[in-house]
């Protein structure tokens, strides 16, 4: 529920008349990379990011971000156990017509970069921020929005094995990016 | 009527011999094993990566041949369970897999053999966690789980 | 010959009345079994000294292609290295000797055969010795065998490879002597598997690995709805595969519905083809089911009397017990898929007046003749063979022998040419043929002594076999016995007692689900049983001793060796319970006690002590494995996603993700197995340990966290 909220939030500032109750919100310049910040997380926070970024042993799939079949796991580094890695499925790109997605070095996200906590709930806003920013500074961030291929791959997110295309996430990468730089500019402020 | 489907000239190493076909490149490696090259001992058990019975190894990586298209294994050498025979460890699993009297109708124990030896070439000593962290994903609907663990851990011994 | 009766019918030994509780097999089968079966239909010494011995059926994990020819080489003197066992094709002489049908079920194999078996291996046998005797001019009497070779009185040797020949040449003696179990060298020893390296190797064929030159692949798009018909489909974009050879409409079973059959000449495509299809389906006039109306049907249903099954003692009794002292528990068990590791599948070449198929049938007289049927020949023109199954728990043992009609109409189309017709595992899931959905409904009368005085049970399912040529064999009055067994039949003596059933008809096929009504019955009994055990403060084991009939003996036996074989449960780590479950399975009893804690928000089933008795072991070994092995495949029944759904209509699982059997984690960590010794003719084995693992896991649960588990699967703890 607070995932819509905030990305009704996010897309109501994309529109050309900010909702009347935010117009106090992006008179400042803080408020212009909150505003960004919510853009951002919005990306975060939805299915094809957060189905890696998880707090648990196991990583999600889906829309609905079930727990991943067949018990695969997190594993020392991210990457699964031996026999059951990551790579046991998933090569280095999308496979469409098997519907199994891939990327270079599929892996799980850190347990630092986790966006949802241990009963599968997204992190709120201010937290998401915060932790960002123990973990990287600005530059380092826009970076990884930028180039990280596992990052690429969400807004590429290939085909399922039914052939319909994977939900992407709100923004466009180039929108993601650019909501990332305007948010680094600011000062990369938290709610 | 017109044809959509291109088929190519593809090249594979399988157990060590290099073998050339044509085939459509979304085909599952699986069914290019089992059709095109008659290496009927991968099973398919489910499409969906979620039983196990396809794994072949790619580069000594366990693999689920039910999910990569052909087009997509490049000069990655497929070791498959036909070419389990002439591996050291392999030979060692299946004798433990004999000896212990492990398999009922058999169809998801292929699958089961090579998570085993994609496991003991990486950990010769897995503990009975690891053991069933690696072997998680790999489904037998006879249950034989109880044999597979024993026959493991007597595995591991030899190979100690 | 007598018929043979299937269940001790334990309602007799206290008066009352105990209905559809026997198998009712045709005089005429039985009639025209030959009660000598002829050697050479079921061994063939080879020039090399192999011993190939005939199975009479399907072999899909259980084991009785090792325990089988090992009952007839015991007879015979055979040397077991140099023994192979080969499925038997479909013909008059492999019928089961006492159904008289050739079949795989019932888990009746070994206690069917055994008889059979050993006098085939002493027949053969007796006939090798006549050879070797006339050779050496002496008599059969002088003579001896070990190990495939006959000896004479005085040094001569002659190897069975030898006198096969000659031997087969010989007149089939009528009466032939038997080992005494004391000779025994094989039968009561473990035995490793006759099949293990060929499984353990790759090279061991299934039939979905059958390969002939021209052969092709097709595949079937399914109406959504069970026995929906195809109204129009477009084929044009699914012809665009290259490979593709034919597309067109098949009817299913039995002229109820209609499908769509894709044929080409690799998997792929057509997988591809037909997922380019596009099917207007007619979806009119036929049910769509729905499980929460069904659910809610059934529970309505289950509150009224229903066709007496089983009644004895007073069935007012429980108006005299106070509501304090009853129990009143409403249980729901969901559809199950069978899921067999190897999806079903079938080959076929029909060339005009003769036809070849290549099977795995559990039940091959019906299917063959369903066969044949569609062909349009008689059925033995039609060579069926029959090999090793990936699995089967009754999938593969059709009553409406959809499979049989379905690979017929599509190869009659195209004579010449070996058809492979294999279900994905998305249509096996969605496909039907399911352990039908049941509800209970239990209400116990509890006497001052803490023992159930009074039991009034109402079970709701559909029949499986009503309305099929099975009927006669497990139902009785419209009353189908393989939804109540388990509970009509038990062998707790509740003086009280009246048990009577519902079968609504839905549009859902189903099927026997390994240890079929059990599955349900025995999990609702059992968990009842414990329950009152625990309201008594009675150890769950003395408790169902006390409750027992005192002719239960093999009841008896299982629960007083797992008293010996469980102290463990009297000193279990913290967060650890242990529950306890006893079953019946066509006479042979089994317990099990299992140690189970909560990890994750699931059950972690640490251990599990399982006793049984079914006479003679033939196999310790296949024995062994089966209780191992069965007590995981009933976990399936508590799994979070072990359930088939269905609205409006449609089954809501796709695949092994909606549809989640057990895995490693899931399944007991170990099992040690305790066999009551016994020389009593042995009884049933492979279905046996199914039923008793969900109860047992549940009743210690209920210990954990004080929760009556009464509706499958288990979603939450």
């Amino acid at each position: 529920m607070l995932t819509l909220i905030l990305i009704a939030l996010a897309v109501a500032q994309d529109s050309k008349r900010p909702p009347a109750s935010e117009q106090v919100m992006l008179a400042s310049p803080r408020s212009g990379g909150l505003g960004a910040w919510q853009k951002v997380y919005s990306v975060m926070v939805s299915p094809r990011c957060l189905n890696c970024h998880t707090a648990t042993t196991y990583p999600q799939q889906g829309d609905d971000r079930h727990r991943h079949v067949a018990n695969v796991i997190r594993g020392p580094q991210g990457k699964g156990v031996v026999a059951l890695n990551c790579a046991t499925c998933h090569q280095s790109t999308n496979a469409n017509s098997t519907g199994v997605p891939g990327a270079h070095n599929w892996h799980l996200a850190p347990l630092s970069m986790r966006w949802q906590d241990v009963n599968d709930r997204p992190l709120s806003s201010a937290d998401v921020c915060r932790s960002v920013l123990r973990l990287l500074d600005g530059p380092h961030l826009l970076k990884h929005h930028e180039e990280e291929p596992l990052v690429l791959w969400a807004f590429n997110p290939g085909r399922r094995p039914d052939g319909t295309m994977r939900t992407l996430p709100p923004l466009t990468h180039e929108g993601f990016v650019e909501a990332t730089r305007q948010w680094v500019k600011a000062g990369t402020p938290c709610p | 009527m017109s044809v959509t489907t291109i088929h190519l000239l593809t090249h594979l190493l399988v157990n060590g011999e290099r073998k050339t076909l044509t085939v459509d490149p979304s085909t599952p490696l699986l069914w290019v094993l089992r059709e095109d090259l008659k290496l009927t001992g991968t099973k398919y058990g489910c499409g969906i990566g979620a039983c196990g019975a396809c794994t072949v190894h790619l580069d000594g990586v366990g693999t689920r041949s039910c999910l990569v298209p052909v087009s997509l294994v490049g000069d990655r050498k497929i070791v498959t369970i036909e070419g389990m025979a002439h591996d050291p460890i392999g030979r060692v699993v299946q004798n433990a897999w004999v000896d212990n009297d492990v398999v009922q109708c058999g169809y998801c124990q292929s699958g089961q053999v090579m998570s085993v030896v994609a496991l003991l070439k990486s950990n010769r000593k897995p503990t009975d966690k690891n053991i069933e962290e690696s072997m998680g994903g790999n489904l037998c609907r006879c249950g034989t789980y109880v044999r597979i663990r024993e026959a493991i851990r007597s595995a591991a011994e030899k190979l100690a | 010959m007598n018929r043979r009766t299937f269940f001790r019918i334990s309602a007799a030994a206290t008066g009352g009345f105990l209905i559809a509780m026997y198998f009712d097999f045709p005089t005429s089968a039985q009639e025209a079994a030959p009660k000598i079966y002829p050697p050479d239909a079921f061994v063939h010494i080879k020039p090399n000294g192999e011993v190939v011995i005939m199975v009479n059926r399907v072999e899909v994990g259980q084991g009785t292609s090792t325990a089988l020819p090992m009952i007839l080489a015991e007879e015979l003197d055979a040397d077991w290295s140099k023994v192979i066992a080969e499925i038997a094709p479909a013909a008059d002489v492999y019928r089961d000797p006492v159904v008289g049908m050739q079949m795989l079920g019932g888990s009746i194999s070994i206690a069917n055969s055994y008889q059979q078996y050993r006098e085939l291996g002493a027949r053969t046998r007796a006939m090798l010795i006549a050879a070797a005797a006339d050779r050496w001019h002496v008599t059969p009497e002088q003579c001896r065998t070990a190990n495939s070779v006959a000896y004479g009185p005085a040094g001569q040797k002659a190897s069975y490879a030898e006198l096969a020949e000659d031997a087969t040449r010989r007149p089939i003696p009528e009466k032939v002597r038997l080992k005494d179990p004391s000779e025994f060298r094989l039968i009561g020893k473990p035995m490793r598997r006759l099949d293990g390296r060929a499984k353990s190797n790759g090279s061991q064929q299934f039939g979905i690995d059958l390969d002939f030159p021209g052969m092709k692949i097709a595949l079937l798009a399914r109406p959504p709805v069970f026995f929906g018909r195809v109204r129009r489909f477009d084929d044009s974009e699914a012809r665009k595969i290259a490979g593709v050879a034919d597309v067109f409409e098949i009817p299913l079973a039995k002229g109820k519905g209609s499908a769509v059959a894709v044929v080409a000449d690799r998997f792929w495509a057509a997988k591809q083809a037909r997922d380019r299809l596009i099917i207007d389906w007619d979806l009119s006039g036929v049910e769509h089911a729905d499980t929460i109306e069904l659910r809610k049907r059934f529970n309505e249903l289950a509150r009224t009397t229903g066709r007496i099954a089983a009644t004895r003692g007073d069935a007012k009794a429980m108006e005299g017990i106070a509501t304090d002292n009853r129990i009143v528990a409403e249980y729901d068990f969901p559809y199950l898929a069978h899921a067999p590791m190897e999806p079903l599948n079938i080959t076929l070449r029909y060339d005009g007046d003769r036809a070849e198929a290549w099977t795995t049938s559990q039940v091959p007289d019906t299917q063959r003749q369903a066969m044949a049927e569609v062909l349009g020949l008689p059925a033995d023109r039609v060579t069926y063979h029959i090999g090793f199954a990936g699995g089967a728990f009754g999938r593969r043992g059709t009553l409406d022998e959809h499979l049989e009609r379905e690979v017929a109409a599509i190869a009659r189309r195209m004579r010449g040419v070996p058809i492979k017709l294999i279900w994905t595992r998305e249509d096996d899931v969605q496909g039907g043929y399911y352990r039908p959905m049941v509800a209970h409904r239990v209400e116990v009368g509890v006497g001052d002594d803490g023992m159930p005085s009074s039991w009034r049970h109402v079970v709701v399912g559909q029949g499986i076999v009503l309305g099929t040529p099975f009927e006669s064999f497990y139902a009785k009055d419209g009353i189908e016995a393989l939804l109540i067994e388990g509970t009509a039949d038990t062998r707790y003596a509740i003086p009280n007692f009246h048990v009577s059933v519902h079968h609504p008809a839905v549009n859902v096929p189903v099927l026997s689900w390994r240890s079929v009504g059990y599955s349900h019955n025995t999990f609702v009994v059992e968990t009842l049983i414990e329950e009152l055990a625990l309201r008594a403060n009675v150890d769950p084991i003395a408790y169902r001793l006390k409750l027992l009939d005192p002719s239960a003996k093999r009841q008896r036996a299982v629960l007083t060796l797992l008293n010996e074989k469980s102290g463990w449960r009297n000193a279990l780590p913290p967060n650890h319970a242990c529950g306890i479950a006893l079953s019946e399975y066509h006479e042979t009893a089994s317990a099990c006690a299992a140690d189970v804690s909560i990890e994750d928000g699931r059950p972690r089933i640490h251990r599990v002590s399982v006793t049984v008795a079914c006479g003679l072991a033939v196999n310790p070994m296949t024995i062994e494995n089966q209780f191992q092995g069965g007590l995981a495949f009933g976990v399936t029944q508590l799994m979070a996603k072990g359930a088939i759904t269905l609205k409006d209509g449609r089954v809501e699982q796709r695949n092994l993700d909606g549809y989640t059997p057990p895995y490693i984690k899931d399944a007991p960590v170990a099992v040690d197995v305790h066999i009551v010794p016994s020389a009593e003719p042995p009884t049933a084995i492979g279905e046996c340990p199914v039923p008793l693992i969900a109860p047992a896991v549940v009743n210690a649960l209920a210990r954990l966290t004080g929760k009556h588990y009464r509706s499958l699967p288990l979603v939450e703890l």
